[in-house]
Formats: structure tokens, sequence, C-alpha cells
């Protein structure tokens, strides 16, 4: 007898029969987690999740009876009643026979319930994705610097001389220009050498000594190295790609911020902040909250705090940047800012905050993303037209100049994934980097 | 607690039990496998192949779940999709996973939990190492239709083959083609032993028997009889075009093998390892009540031995008791738990009932079972039975009045013309002998699988295939899965495909299906 111990085998023994069936059943599963990210919870956006996908998609036909139809037998164990001859009334809900025989569930209709895991979620979640804008658009500094090779120059310190290049270049020269060899001149000098002294060949020795003259001359008029092919191997700067984001949360905590509003605002920032954790090394997330002043916070403080006050936005726009140039260079960190609010702001305050976006805010960062939470019972009356808020017409002027920012209206919390899709699609992303 | 062992033990008293308690290691286990061992082989005579017991954990038995328990098998996405669905079962706590998988093979391969208790070691050793692995060796179907040496090794040899099939040709083509083999499974398989082709020694054996038989009947007289050589040629041409094709066949994926004129040689290749891989299978689902039963009175009968003889303290031998109550417990038909006849629960009352009418039969039982009633040694009727019988006739002939009356079967007959069921039979006099036959029907693979056989095929003119379904009792197909198999069907053979639905009664044509081949899914061309 032996007795084997497979348990540090290694695992995932099934992963290509995984890849194989997540490959078949790509689309509907691509579905199915878009359905079942409406219905999550905030905390758990980026975790492994159940999906259920329709049986019939990934299903394996095989021959076999009817349930139903022509003459059955059973046999069923537990007799207390009957006797022979006994007619008992057909049970409902199909002609299966004698009390639960064939379960209902056991026909394999229903849906088809599988976990993915996290890696997998998250990759079908931001399948098509891209973030506007992926290279820094700053100028680079010194330190996020690297060289790369980019082809040789004719100018450059010795030390990084070319010289294969060179040598080769050297020959190209000499060949096109006809340098007479060195054997060539050693072969006319053997041969005048060879001639008999006695004067009979002189006429040849003559003609000889002519051809070895000039081409002495010629060999020393052509230089074997001219200066001319001389190469050196040329380096150029490329700006390292930053590998650091910091993501800024700006919200309007104000009283006429409901739970609601704020809810569908920590939707967006987990979704940025899942996104962000995909493309950046390192993601640092700031919170900045304000009414008529700001400051910055904790997460649970953001979200949960009540707060009352007015509605400056320009104090967390100055907070923001306050804390860029503090922390954050702009030369070292990618900035992302995303902005939620009801769309109410002191009307004294509108140039201010224009002002300030344009002038500081936007210039440092990637993308600048404005979300309008509205309420998900507004509802108007037909003929009522919705006047745009403050805020809103404020942004859309500076939209209009083509800054990198992107704003849209969402009111309830199953519009949240298509706006983020709609903000990060490819072709968006596109346009917006050939813009700034 | 291991002294409060009672005086029920026969034979000699162990000092000592194997373990105490839920821990085990690998010692134990070996100890535990010798100590069943000899009981096993000694006092039950049981005959098994050298056992290979092999500890996994979860994820590792998940796996050989969606392998339908080989160790090692060819990719596919549909042993993805039973990992996936099995394992989400799993974790949501909706099922349990089984404590033991056993491989026919040999060495007979056992795997065991790393989770379960050491109780639960001992009883899955006895259970799968000495039960299962005895009837694999020796029931007359595994010995007729599979090879325990040799499975490993083709599983081994079909992984490579299809993986190579893959880097080949593309993992889409061969995806298109395991998809249409796994769908035409089912009906891959012999039923009947063939004639084997015969090797030259043994042709040219016959070829002289035969030649010393003329001589020994020689009659010149024969000479002078005149012949009537005229009717040979009455055999029509169709005649001897399906006795070339070896038609009608029910094999339909040995027919496409040998007959598909489209297919590429290694695509008849791969069609091949999934007809192999469905006949090894072929005798586990005619013998699943008998290798159960068989399975379950080996342990019960191991562990109380274990017991007697002190090797098993009494708190283990009631947490054994407890999980063997729960495997062979039998829902009655109006209980929300019942789903079947509990193939445990029955096959371990049969061969209880066996052991009972070879020692203490009743009149009854010596009027329905002469043969073994008071058989002197009911380990050795037991041992012939799980040689020679299939479930079917393992009903037919053993189960007896008294577990008819136990379990309280009853047959019940549901005609779609009639408004109600009837009751046909319980268990009285006159419904014994019915109810054994209708029970024994309900094992017989002949009646559980629709019967399809290829009959005929146009190969001079538009190659249409025509196969024929037998409807039993005018049951027909599942209209939806049978449109996609005859699709894959078509496929492999490369014209049009018709089914028809035949009353076997009156020949007469219940329903038609017919396909037509996709271009591109397995022909190259596709024209």
């Amino acid at each position: 007898m032996h007795i084997v111990d497979r348990r540090l085998n290694p695992s995932g023994k099934n992963l290509a029969n995984r890849q194989r069936f997540m490959r078949r059943a790509k689309s509907l599963i691509r579905k199915a987690v878009h359905e079942s990210s409406a219905s999550r919870s905030i905390k758990d956006a980026d975790q492994a999740g159940e999906v259920a996908l329709p049986a019939q998609g990934v299903h394996e036909p095989s021959l076999h009876r009817n349930a139903t139809g022509g003459i059955r037998d059973h046999l069923l164990p537990g007799n207390k009643q009957y006797i022979e001859g006994d007619t008992i009334p057909r049970p409902q809900g199909g002609a299966g026979g004698g009390g639960s025989e064939g379960s209902p569930d056991g026909d394999g209709q229903d849906d088809f319930r599988f976990a993915l895991s996290r890696d997998e979620f998250v990759d079908l979640f931001l399948e098509d994705l891209e973030l506007p804008d992926l290279a820094k658009r700053r100028v680079v500094d010194a330190e996020s610097v690297t060289w790369h090779r980019a082809g040789y120059s004719v100018s450059g310190s010795p030390a990084n001389l070319a010289l294969l290049r060179t040598v080769r270049n050297s020959l190209s020269r000499r060949i096109a220009l006809k340098r007479p060899k060195p054997h060539e001149l050693e072969q006319l000098r053997d041969e005048i050498a060879a001639l008999s002294p006695d004067g009979e060949d002189d006429a040849r020795r003559i003609a000889l000594e002519e051809e070895l003259t000039r081409k002495q001359r010629r060999s020393s008029l052509i230089p074997y190295i001219d200066p001319l092919d001389v190469r050196y191997r040329l380096f150029t700067p490329q700006p390292k790609p930053v590998a650091q984001a910091v993501m800024f949360c700006l919200m309007d905590v104000s009283g006429s911020m409901t739970e609601h509003m704020k809810d569908l605002a920590k939707r967006f920032y987990v979704l940025l902040y899942i996104f962000l954790k995909r493309r950046y090394k390192h993601v640092d997330v700031v919170f900045i909250r304000h009414t008529h002043q700001a400051q910055e916070v904790d997460e649970e403080t953001f979200f949960h705090s009540p707060e009352t006050g007015g509605t400056v936005v320009s104090t967390a726009l100055e907070e923001m940047q306050g804390i860029v140039a503090e922390r954050y260079s702009p030369d070292s960190w990618n900035i992302y800012a995303a902005q939620a609010s009801d769309g109410d702001n002191t009307a004294s305050d509108n140039d201010k905050t224009a002002a300030l976006l344009t002038g500081s805010i936007l210039p440092v960062c990637q993308y600048y993303a404005y979300l309008e939470v509205g309420r998900d019972s507004e509802h108007f009356p037909p003929g009522f037209i919705r006047r745009d808020s403050d805020l809103w017409q404020t942004y859309t002027a500076i939209c209009k100049t083509g800054a990198p920012m992107a704003m849209r209206k969402v009111g309830h919390r199953r519009d949240i994934y298509p706006v983020f899709r709609e903000l990060f699609a490819k072709k968006q992303a596109t346009t917006g980097a050939e813009t700034t | 607690m291991n002294d409060m062992g009672g005086g029920m033990g026969g034979g000699i008293r162990a000092e000592r039990p194997l373990f105490e308690g839920a821990d085990w290691d690998f010692n134990t286990v070996q100890r535990v496998h010798d100590a069943i061992e000899q009981i096993a082989v000694d006092e039950l005579g049981l005959d098994v192949y050298p056992n290979q017991i092999e500890v996994i954990g979860t994820e590792q038995m998940l796996d050989a779940y969606s392998s339908i328990g080989m160790p090692l098998f060819y990719k596919h996405w549909s042993f993805g999709k039973h990992f996936a669905r099995n394992e989400t079962l799993y974790r949501a706590g909706m099922q349990g996973l089984a404590y033991e998988i056993v491989i026919n093979s040999n060495p007979c391969i056992s795997y065991i939990m790393e989770e379960n208790t050491a109780t639960m070691q001992t009883l899955v050793i006895a259970h799968a190492a000495f039960g299962h692995n005895h009837f694999f060796k020796n029931n007359y179907l595994f010995k007729q239709w599979t090879d325990a040496d040799g499975i490993l090794d083709y599983l081994e040899f079909a992984r490579g083959y299809i993986a190579h099939c893959e880097e080949r040709y593309g993992e889409a083509q061969v995806e298109n083609l395991l998809d249409a083999a796994h769908a035409l499974m089912s009906h891959g398989v012999h039923r009947y032993p063939r004639p084997r082709a015969a090797d030259l020694r043994s042709e040219e054996l016959r070829a002289r028997e035969r030649r010393e038989h003329e001589e020994r009947v020689f009659n010149d007289l024969w000479r002078t009889v005149p012949t009537k050589d005229a009717e040979r040629s009455d055999k029509t041409v169709d005649d001897r075009r399906r006795a070339l094709l070896q038609l009608p066949q029910e094999n339909l994926l040995y027919f496409l093998e040998k007959t598909a004129p489209r297919l590429q040689p290694w695509q008849r290749e791969v069609l091949r390892i999934v007809r192999i891989i469905a006949q090894y299978f072929y005798p586990q689902s005619q013998t699943k009540l008998m290798n159960e039963g068989c399975a379950t009175y080996t342990h019960y009968r191991i562990m109380n031995r274990l017991h007697e003889k002190g090797l098993l303290t009494d708190g283990n031998m009631v947490e054994f008791l407890r999980s063997h109550t729960n495997v062979v417990f039998q829902p009655n038909f109006d209980d929300p738990r019942y789903s079947g006849i509990n193939p445990y629960a029955l096959g371990f009352a049969m061969m209880r009932d066996i052991e009972r009418i070879c020692t203490e039969p009743t009149a009854e039982d010596m009027n329905w079972f002469p043969a073994i009633a008071c058989a002197s040694d009911p380990m050795a009727v037991l041992r012939d039975v799980w040689a020679n019988y299939r479930d079917e006739s393992f009903i037919l002939q053993f189960l007896s009045p008294r577990m008819i009356r136990e379990f309280g079967l009853f047959h019940v007959l549901d005609d779609s013309n009639e408004q109600n069921l009837r009751v046909e039979a319980i268990h009285d006099e006159r419904g014994y002998r019915r109810i054994q036959r209708a029970l024994a029907r309900q094992y017989d693979i002949a009646w559980m699988l629709p019967d399809i056989q290829v009959v005929d095929v146009n190969l001079a003119g538009d190659r249409r295939l025509i196969l024929h379904h037998r409807a039993l009792n005018r049951v027909l197909l599942e209209e939806r899965d049978t449109r996609f198999v005859l699709q894959h069907l078509a496929d492999l053979w490369g014209y049009d495909v018709l089914m028809k639905e035949v009353d076997p009664d009156s020949d007469s044509v219940l329903k038609e299906h017919a396909a037509t081949p996709r271009a591109g899914i397995l022909q190259p061309d596709g024209s």
C-alpha cells in the first residue's frame, strides 16, 4: 500500500479549463458582470463575486427522452395506503407522477451561478476603458528622465564612439574613392624589384614606378579614417512615466446634499479608485469636503459626518490647490480630481471658481470629472424646463474651451456605471488627449 | 473511553485502539489500512488490487469532480464549467464534498480528503479501498469492458494527443470537435461484446480445424446435389451495403470514426478517445446499486469487526454509525427530501438481506431462494453475486418479498392517454414478482437510454444519414436537445442527417428531426 500526499501538488490544475470556459462564455459573463455590478455594495465593488449566467449559453446537449408523455413506470418506496388498482389523480405541474419525482430544479433550466476571482471580475468590469492622457503632460524634471538609445550622431564624447559604425563608414568611403589597398602597393614594389637590373626593361620599370608613385599619392590623400566617418552613439532623454497617482475627491456636504446623493457620489469615487488602481502602482486618495469652507478629512468623515452651512465651491478648489503645492508635485504625480455636487453654489462665487479652475487646477490635472447628482425621485411636471444649475453653467463654459474636463449628470445608481464608462471609453480618451 | 468496551467482542481484543479522537497522520492511515486489510482479505475473503491512497485538499477534490473523478484528463471548457459550479455550491455551503473518490485502476487509487476525521478516513478506506476495489476487480462487467492496468496510461496519451491537436490545428477546431463528441458520448458505447479481429495464429488454427472437419465429413454425394446458386444474387445491393457498414449500428461515435467520409485522421482519433473513455465508464452506470451496496456492506462489516476487536473506540464507532445512517437513509416518496431510490440504501439493505437469507431463512425465503437459503457461508454467496450480476439481473434475482415490504415499494403506471395514474402492484403476493420486474427494468440500461441506431446511409446519392429512435412506450426525445445533438452529428458526418422516431409496435413514424452541417465548424473547406 502506498500513501501519497497530493496536497502539495501545484494547485490551479483546472486553470486551463477555467480559461476555456471563460472564453466561451465571455459575452454572457460580461453582461452578467455589468448587471451584478449595479446591485453590488460599494465595499466589495472590486472584490471577487458571483455572477449568474443563463444556463442555456453553456449548455451541453445530449440525447435523452422527454420528461412527459407516453407510458411511464414509477417505482416508489414508502407505500402506506395504496392497494392495487387504486387511481391517483395526476399531480399538478406536469405528469411527473408519484410524489416529488423529478425535482423541478434538477432540469438545469435555472441560472448557472459561479464565482469570478477579483482579477477576472475587474478585468471584465473595466474592459475597453482607457485613462485619458495617460502620459504626463507636464514638462518633466531631471529626476523622472531615463536615457534611451536614439540612433547615431556625428558629434559626441569619445566614450560614446560607435566603433563599428565608424569603421563601416570608412570602408565604404575607401571603396568608393578607390583608395589603393596596401597589398597592391606591395605587389608593385615586388614587381619593380624583380625586374633585371641591367636596363633592358627600363620602359617597363618607369611605367611601374610612375604607377607606384601615383598610388602612394592617392593613398596619402585619402585617409584611412576621415572625420567624416566618425559616428557616436546618441542618447536622448525620455520622460519616465510617473507610476503614482493621486485622486482628489471633492464633495459638497452642505445640507442640500442628501444621503442618496452622497451614495451616488461614493459609487463614482469607488469606480474611479478601482480604475486608477489598475493603472498606477500607487494611488493616493485625498478627500476634501466643503460647505462654505473646505477641509481635508478621512474617508469615514467624508461620507458619513453630517455638516451644515452654505456652499462655496471655490474653497474646496483652494484647499486642493494648497495640498497639491504642499504634497503632490505635478511633476511626480498624476493628478485626478472628481467633484460631486448637487450644483448649488453661492452666486458670487462662480467667477472665482471658474478662475481657480482654469488658472491653477486644470493645468496640473490629468483629468477633472464633475458629477452632478440629482434626486432619484426628482420629477417635474410636463412643460417645466429644468434650469441648469449655477455650477453646471459655469463648468459648461470651461469645458467648451477644450480643457481636460468632463461633466455628467446622474440621478440613479444604475446610471453611475454607464456614465463612468462613457467618461473613460477609449474613443473619448483619444479625443481628450488631442485637445490638450 | 477506550476501556468501556462491553462484552460483545469476538476473538482477541486488541490492547489499544488504532487511534483515539479525530486526529490522524500517515502512520495512522497505514495502521488503519493494515488492520482493515487483515479483516477484508482474511475474514471476508475479498480479492483486491493493491491500494494507493492519496491525500488531497478541497480544491483537488473539486478538480477530480469536474473531470469525472479521473486524476488526469484532457482540457475542455465543460470541465471548467463543472468546476465553477461545484466550487460555487461548495463555498456557499449548499453542497458537501464526497468523502472519497475511487478509481478503477491497478493499483486502485483512492482519494481521501485532508479535512476528514480519523474515523471518516477509516470508513473511507474500508468503503473505497476494499469495497469498491473488490467490486472493480471481480465484477464481470468491469472485467469485460475496462482495462484497469491501462487506463491511466491511456488517459495520459489522450491528454497529450489532444494538447498536440490543439497546438497543431487550433483550439477552436478541437473544441468544436470535442463538443460534438461529448454530445454523442452517451451513444458512443458498445452494448454487446463484438467478435474480435482474429490474429494470424488463431486464423490459421481455425482454418486447420475447418479443413479437418471437412475431411472428416467428406461425402462425395454432396457434389451431386443441385445447388440454388441463382438465389444468392437475390440479396439486394442495399443489404450488402448495410452489411459492409455494419448497419444497423447503435454506437454512433464508432460509426462516425470508421465511416464519416470527411473527417481528418486526427479527428477520428479524437472521436476514438472520447468513445473509449465512454466505454470505460459504461459498466459503472449499470452497477451503481451493486457497487455501492457492496462497498457499504463491506465497510459496515469491517467497522463492526474493528470495534469488536477493540481497534475502534466506542466514541468513534458512534461517529461512524451516525455517518453510516445518513448514507443509507431512504426517504419515502411523499417526503420533500425524496429524489429517487437511494442506491446506498437499497444496495446495502439487499446485501444484508442476502446474508440473512443465508443464515436464518424463513419459509418464504426457502421458497423464493432455494439455492442460497441455508448456504453455509454468506460471504461466498455475496462474492459470487458481486462477481456475476449487474443491477438489473441482481434485482430480478435477489429482491426478496421481505425487502419489498420493508421499503413499501409500489408500482405506479403513468399513461399520458389516461386521466389518472394507476397503482399497478404493491407489496402483496400478487405484486412481488411484478415489482421485481418493474424495478429491475428501471436499472436496465436499455430502458434508461433511448434506443438510437444508424439504420441507413445513401452513399451513392446525397449521403444522407438516417437514424431511428425506437420510441419505447411512445416516449419521444426531448426536442431542443435533440436538435443540438443532431446538429453536432451532421457536422461530424459532413452531410444531411435525418432522425426518425419510430413506434416499435406499429413501425409508424411518430416524428422526424433533420439537420444540415454548418460550414467551417469541423470541415476545413465547408463546401
